[in-house]
């Protein structure tokens, strides 16, 4: 049974290879990805149902025993995180049907799309923190393969961007497994828990978890490390954009989660103070970003950058209503930042321009497209009864309790600006003077409709099932308040 | 400009097959000593950066006529299908089991599912560097 926790890793590995062997047959090409990706949401529902029912799961790889061999944990924050990205995978799947070309899904589009997956699924589960480097480059090779993927101009310039700052991050990130595996002797992350919180308050702990937080931060986003993001995810096409914003910097984001609860959460004094700085710094730059500029794709882009600030926030805040919060956040945030980035794709798409000044008046040709929208600016602007409340509510709870009043109001400033960058997309660019009739409209996007329908459905979902979703955001909070939970489950002899 | 390379053409005829036979060697060395399929294969793609050195890309590609995107996927298969095994088998996943088995000629020897892992590393790994160094070869 436990072998089960291996699918979500496997599924899209497997979809992957055989998407190898029959490159130039577009139909089964697309067909094959799609269905896996079903199999995938299935899977991952399943896991997540049974261990909401059964407790925490884990699989030693091989046999070998926990602190020596290594070990997947399905907790329900991981496993939160894995059903998430299956639900958001398939959408934009579906999405790059119509829109990525067929030169692209030729040369190995769904392949790398599907190790993508398979990365990230690696990335949440893994209870070893050497493994989680080696998930990371999975996921980082196949994006260094979809940014440059198609080989326009831009793309190949960013992309060098890309590479460089990610593969600079990754140095840093070995540097900080050796140091942690020459402090503690282990790398298993249940045993890092017990052997740092032996080794009580000693500086080279400090040091080391700031390393990390300078990896993460990198591969997350944080101010000030989050200057190669807004290039590199606007110039891929839509649907890799999409899937970038959404699933990529979540990643970082998770490690922070992981490596800030389970392994250093002794010695909180300078660590969660300089992450609490960092994130108000982080919101406030990402916001302005959003309302500085004036081409849509960029303003989402620094709006992936505003939400890396607040889900952080409820990781510096270190209590349980934070933790909600952040988790809630952070899964909202998948969803909403891949169904905006649809929307922006497609209407892109009917308006052939990125630039706001070029659009106006969507709303007479594409009623549905401007609706969806809106719902969904209003949900990433966290208005109620919307999936982005909850999790903002639980972060300005969490934030009060910890006594971060100053943090909680940079935070309600910026949720309105975020609002108001948005809605400026969808006065000028939905509403305002009709700019093109609908002959000149430059493509048609009835293809791409029916995914970010789902994705605003779910989002929706989030926000108005928020009573469904609440048991299990708060067992995935539970150990990461709580990290004795993990620790026993990982070493205390369930295997 | 010709270049006079009959020297490292005669050379490579001769070598690539020594070195090709020390790469299965160290492959089949694996496991329980140094070797196994990361480093079989990365001397075997050697071989083949050598011929593709000493002769050019058309006469390699004649000679051996293999698609290496293809390979790097049955490699794949080879790898994750042992893992995958471990599902029939009800054991974790990637575990892996060994026997003793008798050879005509060779003797008795030991076989382990981990060299079905290894050759698909081997393959991988020879498919992966041939593509990478074949892309950059033909961009002119």
């Amino acid at each position: 049974m436990s072998n089960w926790l291996i699918l979500p890793v496997l599924v899209p590995l497997i979809a992957g290879i055989v998407a190898l062997f029959f490159p130039k047959h577009v139909t089964a090409q697309r067909t094959w990805a799609f269905i896996t990706s079903l199999i995938l949401i299935g899977v991952n529902i399943f896991l997540l149902t049974y261990i909401l029912s059964n407790g925490i799961m884990t699989l030693e790889l091989g046999g070998w025993e926990a602190p020596f061999g290594i070990v997947l944990v399905g907790d329900s924050l991981a496993v939160l995180l894995t059903t998430t990205t299956a639900l958001v995978a398939l959408p934009i799947i579906y999405f790059s049907f119509s829109t990525i070309g067929v030169e692209r899904e030729k040369y190995y589009y769904y392949a790398f799309f599907q190790f993508l997956i398979s990365g990230v699924s690696g990335a949440f589960l893994t209870g070893d923190i050497f493994n989680l480097f080696v998930c990371f480059e999975v996921l980082l090779l196949a994006s260094y393969a979809l940014i440059g993927h198609g080989g326009t101009k831009t793309q190949l310039k960013e992309s060098f961007n890309y590479v460089i700052v990610n593969v600079v991050s990754s140095a840093f990130f070995v540097i900080g497994v050796a140091y942690l595996y020459a402090v503690t002797g282990t790398l298993n992350m249940a045993q890092l828990s017990e052997r740092v919180g032996e080794a009580g308050s000693e500086p080279i702990i400090t040091v080391i978890a700031i390393l990390f937080l300078i990896v993460f931060g990198l591969k997350g986003a944080l101010f000030p490390l989050y200057f190669w993001l807004p290039g590199s995810y606007s110039v891929p096409p839509t649907a890799i954009g999409a899937i970038f914003a959404a699933l990529l910097t979540k990643v970082g984001i998770y490690s922070i989660f992981r490596t800030y609860s389970v392994i250093f959460n002794e010695d909180t004094a300078i660590t969660h103070t300089i992450l609490l700085v960092l994130s108000a710094v982080t919101m406030i730059i990402g916001v302005i970003g959003a309302i500085a500029y004036r081409d849509v794709k960029l303003i989402l882009v620094y709006n992936v950058i505003v939400a890396v600030g607040f889900i952080l926030f409820g990781v510096a805040s270190l209590n349980s209503d934070a933790f909600v919060g952040a988790i809630y956040y952070l899964l909202h945030d998948i969803v909403i930042k891949a169904a905006l980035f649809l929307i922006i794709g497609a209407l892109i798409t009917a308006a052939g321009t990125s630039k706001l000044s070029g659009m106006g008046g969507m709303i007479k040709h594409h009623p549905l497209l401007t609706w969806m929208f809106f719902i969904a600016a209003l949900a990433l602007a966290g208005v109620p009864p919307l999936g982005g409340f909850p999790g903002k509510l639980m972060l300005v709870v969490g934030g009060a309790e910890a006594g971060h009043y100053i943090v909680v109001a940079v935070m309600m400033v910026a949720s309105l600006l975020v609002l108001y960058s948005v809605i400026r997309i969808f006065l000028q660019g939905f509403l305002g003077e009709p700019m093109l009739t609908h002959a000149e409209q430059h493509g048609s996007i009835k293809a791409q409709m029916p995914p970010i329908v789902f994705l605003v459905a779910l989002s929706a979902f989030m926000g108005f099932g928020a009573e469904i979703m609440y048991p299990f955001v708060e067992s995935a909070a539970e150990t990461l308040v709580n990290p004795r939970a993990y620790v026993e489950a990982v070493l205390g002899g369930n295997s | 400009m010709k270049y006079n390379d009959i020297i490292l053409q005669t050379v490579t005829k001769f070598i690539s097959f020594l070195i090709f036979l020390f790469a299965v060697y160290i492959f089949f060395n694996g496991h329980q000593e140094p070797g196994g399929g990361f480093i079989g294969g990365l001397m075997t793609s050697a071989v083949l950066v050598l011929l593709l050195l000493a002769f050019d890309m058309e006469t390699v590609r004649r000679a051996l006529p293999i698609d290496y995107k293809l390979m790097t996927a049955i490699g794949l298969v080879f790898a994750v299908g042992t893992g995958v095994g471990s599902f029939f088998f009800s054991v974790p996943f990637l575990s892996q089991t060994f026997g003793y088995f008798h050879f005509p000629v060779l003797g008795e020897l030991e076989l382990t599912t981990t060299l079905a892992f290894d050759l698909g590393v081997y393959l991988v790994v020879i498919g992966t560097a041939m593509t990478i160094i074949q892309t950059i070869g033909e961009d002119k």
